[in-house]
């Protein structure tokens, strides 16, 4: 007995993804412990203020499937909601919302508060108790000593964190908060191999200081929208953001201070994001662009801070404020803080198992920037499933991994922890390879029942939800039964929407699948009244209209799941396996791969390897047959 | 248990009379049901079985080969799977399409090693041989991947990268538009742009797909038969062929059919002539014959030179074997062209359709127009292709006809205004296609092209 106090989880951090792991942990039961370093900054957003967007809000709606708690708060707490790719197909929409970054840091912490095993502690870890390779507890710099059966680490950007600004550099976490020093080292001194990463922010101003004259406004939807299946109050008083383009006159003013710019003078060493350039970089590699675009956004109702969207950099703060106001409707806007970049580190993935426990010492996991990716909803899906595999492990229950078919969260994590990343990862719907089955409308479909299965769905939701699938499948039947007679009122309202008229009698689903037919349209020819939720009847028109497609890709991931299946002890001896070729084995040897399928897809293991490794593992299923 | 079907040719490439396409798997019996037709269906018939009938191709009803089809149901079989081993006599060509034929009806080529790694898996090899069946797949794969390289190689690569390269384009673009909505840089992609885009594709596939046939005919010889009556001058214009052009007389012994091949060069075609022995020993096939032997050794021909004397009228056997043989590229050579006119010239062009060269065959005349004319015909009049730049090798040609599958797909989705995401499925799939041909690694090309061409950020 050490006399220390005991918890099951400890959670270090309390960004996106601790507050998602801490959540979870505590709700399935277990006692857990957050740490953060400044209690004022649960849940806290050091960059853009919005949350979702192509793929990441598919990410946003399965963190709720799965019974997480961002899209609620999100829901709650917006300024804008926005539906994008509204003019493509089903698998690529995607919701998008501006947020009131400080309410939604008060609903989350106050969420925190209320839970009943949930322990939050201001609190700054120095170390991780660890014995036999096994973790045990964790450190603080006051050095109080806190025992726990399993910890997860989500410090985000304050592993040795620096600062950069022009020729600055300093110690610090994000927003200039104390960085975490002592546990970067000994994860470093444990073996973890660590790359260093950088990332940036742009300058903020005051909204009164802004001539919105000299911008186009960008409103949110006048629908209402909402990530969560829970939610059912919307908010419709919405604010709106505004559309500037940087003039010839900041490029003018970045091109002479480029030299200055810490990405330019040598000053910056870790990797940054192609898809997040600081605006220096942007003139420099595309120096033909005569202008680039700048969003205003509000970062919340009761502030007047405005976030300058595609205006990212590390140039010293007086040449910021030349950029600024060089740019139309900024020319006299006062800016409120500048922007920099900042440098950290991150463990290189492939350490990882896909339950997101470290490979070296056990019962110790890692979720959101830590493992290399960015942005918040990345690291939401990261804490839940660390969360839940945390407790999962305590409790003696089943891992959970969900697989790249299942969701975008699948796709995150099993690019991670098999092929790694060389910059900070960020989800692109392009990384899914059927992101037609993988889409925002079906996300509670794919996803409820396997977060009721984890104990993090009630059953009253579960019920609900089972009614919803129970309609729609209902429907989905009744459609492809109902036969419609090419009579007159049939023909006017083919022809209305455009069509060709009919010739024959035509089931009703045969008919939605022409392109110019809607499900509206259909019940129209059909003298019914829709009594099918929005979202439901949007699901029926989905599967019916893209039914071979989806149909082909359910082919695809029959194959993949067939691989799936074919697992790899994890005691293989790869030296063993004579025949793979010499890069296979060492790859196979890093990742250490749970499946066949999983084998495939690392690079350097080609078809050969992965037949023989799965002739080898079959060894010892095989029973000899007489021939 | 049952995988997927597989197939490929076990025996071989170009050595012995028999060469065997072999087709394991779950649907085995149903593909080769697909093209084989003989007393009855493979599926009706009993296992163990060595069946005769012919291999037709469904889509054209082609007869492309005459088979000895061996049926074994599962599990006593070498993989234990159902198989089905069809016997072809009618050399690499043949066998090559009966491969592909199987291919597009369902089999996935067999990964080198395959069936052995199945007959282990499935508990038909010893266990103390698994440690020889990897060193096998090893073995198999290097010798495989080593002559796929060979393959494509110089212009066929650089020809398939750029058309890569051009895909990537379209597909980065309608990423873009995906990933970032609000980017104003892009025109946004439309159904109708990604339509006259595939349709490009499309063309450029099949451009691959011909220089493949094209590349078959100057590594294997353009199969031609010389038909017509007696005294026509099929003899003369044999001797022809051959004095002018260096004959290599080849006998390919062993065949059930014994057919005399000799192969002459034309403009640097290779001509296959079959059936010469015919013409030699009896200059009749016709009258001796019949009709019904004449088209016995037609079936096989890629080209048919009919040779007609200028001097005669048609007569109903013209008629009739010209009709049977409509479907195959023709060349009529009128003969004899100092006697008088007796042939109805203007009958014969306008209903068969086929170009006539005007020869004197004894006296040399004529008779480079006939080159030309073949040259044209396969061609298109130039010889480009002389330096390999063809795809030979039958992964790759599978490989392309799946490239022609899914951009067709991708064609008719967006003649239907689908949206442009779910076309980029198939466009996806064909730029992959296309990759593995060259053997190139894809899974990060995309997003590297999305971020270097567009600049996006925060």
């Amino acid at each position: 007995m050490t006399g220390n106090i005991k918890y099951d989880v400890i959670v270090i951090g309390a960004g996106h993804a601790g507050v998602e792991a801490g959540l979870a942990a505590s709700r399935k039961g277990l006692n857990t412990l957050m740490l953060t370093i400044n209690l004022d900054n649960i849940a806290f957003m050091p960059c853009n203020p919005s949350v979702g967007g192509p793929a990441k809000g598919i990410v946003v709606r399965e963190v709720d499937a799965l019974g997480g708690q961002m899209a609620k708060v999100i829901d709650k707490t917006h300024i804008q909601m926005r539906m994008l790719n509204t003019g493509k197909g089903p698998a690529v929409r995607a919701l998008r919302a501006q947020a009131d970054k400080v309410l939604y840091q008060q609903e989350m912490k106050s969420l925190l508060e209320q839970e009943p095993n949930l322990d939050i502690l201001q609190g700054l870890v120095d170390e991780l108790i660890i014995e036999d390779d096994v973790i045990r507890g964790v450190r603080t710099n006051v050095g109080t000593v806190y025992d726990a059966d399993a910890v997860i680490i989500t410090t985000g950007t304050f592993l040795r964190g620096e600062i950069i600004l022009g020729d600055l550099k300093y110690s610090s976490g994000p927003n200039h908060q104390i960085p975490s020093l002592a546990l970067a080292d000994q994860l470093k001194d444990l073996g973890f191999e660590i790359i260093r990463f950088k990332t940036g922010t742009p300058p903020r101003v005051n909204a009164d200081s802004i001539d919105y004259s000299k911008t186009e406004i960008q409103p949110g939807d006048d629908v209402p929208r909402a990530f969560s299946f829970d939610t059912t109050e919307f908010i419709m008083d919405q604010l709106p953001c505004w559309l500037t383009y940087t003039s010839q006159e900041t490029h003018e003013i970045i091109t002479a201070n480029l030299h200055l710019s810490a990405m330019y003078s040598g000053v910056v060493q870790g990797t940054g994001p192609r898809y997040c350039p600081s605006i220096e970089d942007k003139i420099v590699r595309f120096n033909d662009k005569p202008r680039h675009q700048i969003f205003l956004e509000p970062e919340g109702r009761n502030t007047k801070e405005v976030y300058v969207q595609g205006l990212s950099t590390s140039m010293p703060e007086s040449v910021q404020r030349e950029m600024v106001t060089s740019i139309p409707g900024l020319e006299n806007a006062r800016m409120m803080r500048a922007g920099y970049a900042i440098e950290y580190d991150a463990l290189v993935p492939t350490q990882l198992w896909p339950t997101l426990e470290t490979k070296k010492i056990k019962n110790l996991y890692t979720a959101g920037q830590i493992n290399g990716t960015s942005g918040y909803e990345e690291a939401a899906g990261q804490g839940l499933i660390a969360g839940i595999n945390a407790a999962n492990n305590l409790l003696g229950k089943e891992e959970l991994i969900l697989s790249r078919t299942d969701a975008y969260i699948g796709v995150l994590i099993d690019d991670l922890v098999t092929k790694g990343t060389n910059e900070p990862y960020r989800l692109l719907t392009s990384r899914a390879e059927h992101r037609l089955l993988l889409r925002h409308d079906n996300a509670d479909i794919r996803l409820t029942e396997i977060g009721y299965e984890n104990g993090l769905i009630s059953e009253e939701r579960l019920g609900r939800y089972n009614t919803k699938k129970a309609n729609i499948d209902a429907e989905l039947e009744r459609l492809q039964k109902t036969r419609i007679k090419p009579n007159e009122h049939t023909q006017n309202i083919v022809a209305e929407h455009g069509g060709a008229a009919l010739k024959d009698g035509i089931l009703a689903a045969d008919l939605l699948r022409r392109p110019e037919m809607d499900y509206a349209s259909i019940m129209e020819i059909l003298n019914e009244e829709i009594t099918l939720h929005q979202e439901e009847y949007e699901q029926v028109e989905v599967q019916i209209k893209y039914d071979g497609y989806i149909k082909k890709s359910l082919q695809q991931v029959d194959k993949m799941k067939r691989m799936e299946n074919k697992k790899i002890p994890e005691n293989i001896d790869y030296d063993a396996v004579h025949s793979l070729a010499t890069e296979a084995r060492m790859k196979l040897k890093e990742v250490k791969p749970l499946n066949i399928a999983q084998a495939s897809r690392i690079s350097g293991v080609n078809p050969a390897d992965t037949s023989i490794l799965l002739v080898y593992i079959e060894q010892g299923n095989v029973k000899r047959v007489e021939s | 248990m049952q995988f997927e079907t597989i197939s490929s040719i076990s025996t071989p490439v170009g050595e012995g009379a028999i060469a065997i396409v072999r087709l394991s798997g779950e649907d085995a019996i149903e593909i080769a049901d697909r093209l084989y037709k003989g007393a009855k269906k493979l599926s009706d018939t009993d296992s163990h079985t060595i069946n005769y009938g012919h291999i037709i191709d469904p889509k054209t009803g082609e007869t492309v080969e005459e088979v000895m089809v061996a049926l074994m149901r599962a599990p006593k079989t070498y993989t234990r799977e159902d198989i089905v081993e069809i016997n072809c006599h009618g050399g690499i060509h043949t066998v090559n399409r009966v491969l592909q034929l199987t291919l597009n009806n369902g089999a996935r080529m067999a990964e080198p090693g395959e069936f052995t790694k199945r007959a282990f898996l499935n508990g038909r090899v010893d266990l103390s041989q698994a440690e020889a069946v990897m060193d096998f797949i090893r073995a198999k794969t290097n010798q495989a991947s080593k002559v796929a390289n060979q393959q494509v190689q110089g212009r066929l690569k650089t020809y398939i990268e750029e058309l890569r390269q051009s895909i990537l384009n379209i597909l980065a673009q309608v990423e873009v538009n995906i990933d970032y909505p609000e980017y104003d840089d892009v025109e946004e992609t439309t159904t109708s742009l990604l339509l006259s885009e595939a349709e490009k594709i499309n063309e450029n596939i099949d451009a691959l797909l011909k220089s493949s046939s094209e590349g078959r005919i100057l590594r294997e010889g353009l199969s031609t038969v010389i038909v017509g009556k007696p005294n026509v001058g099929k003899s003369s214009l044999l001797n022809y062929l051959i004095q002018d052009n260096k004959a290599i007389v080849t006998e390919v012994a062993g065949t059930t059919r014994d057919i005399l091949e000799e192969y002459v060069n034309v403009n640097g075609i290779p001509l296959k002539l079959v059936d010469t022995a015919g013409i030699r020993e009896t200059d009749d096939i016709v009258e001796k014959i019949g009709v019904e032997r004449s088209r016995e050794a037609l079936k096989g021909a890629e080209l048919i030179l009919y040779v007609m004397n200028n001097n005669d009228e048609l007569t109903p056997e013209d008629i009739e074997l010209l009709e049977s043989v409509d479907d195959k590229k023709v060349i009529g050579i009128v003969n004899k062209l100092d006697l008088e006119n007796n042939l109805d010239l203007n009958y014969l062009e306008e209903h068969f359709k086929i170009p006539l060269i005007k020869t004197s065959i004894i006296n040399g005349e004529g008779v480079d127009e006939l080159e030309n004319e073949i040259q044209t015909m396969f061609f298109d009049g130039s010889l480009s292709s002389t330096d390999s730049t063809y795809v030979s090798n039958n992964r790759h040609i599978n490989l392309l006809e799946q490239a022609k599958v899914s951009i067709e797909d991708a064609i008719s989705s967006a003649a239907m205004d689908v949206p442009v995401d779910i076309i980029q499925i198939d466009l996806i799939k064909t730029w992959e296609l296309l990759g593995e041909v060259i053997g190139e690694d894809v899974s990060e090309q995309l997003i590297d092209k999305l971020f270097r061409q567009f600049c996006l950020g925060k």
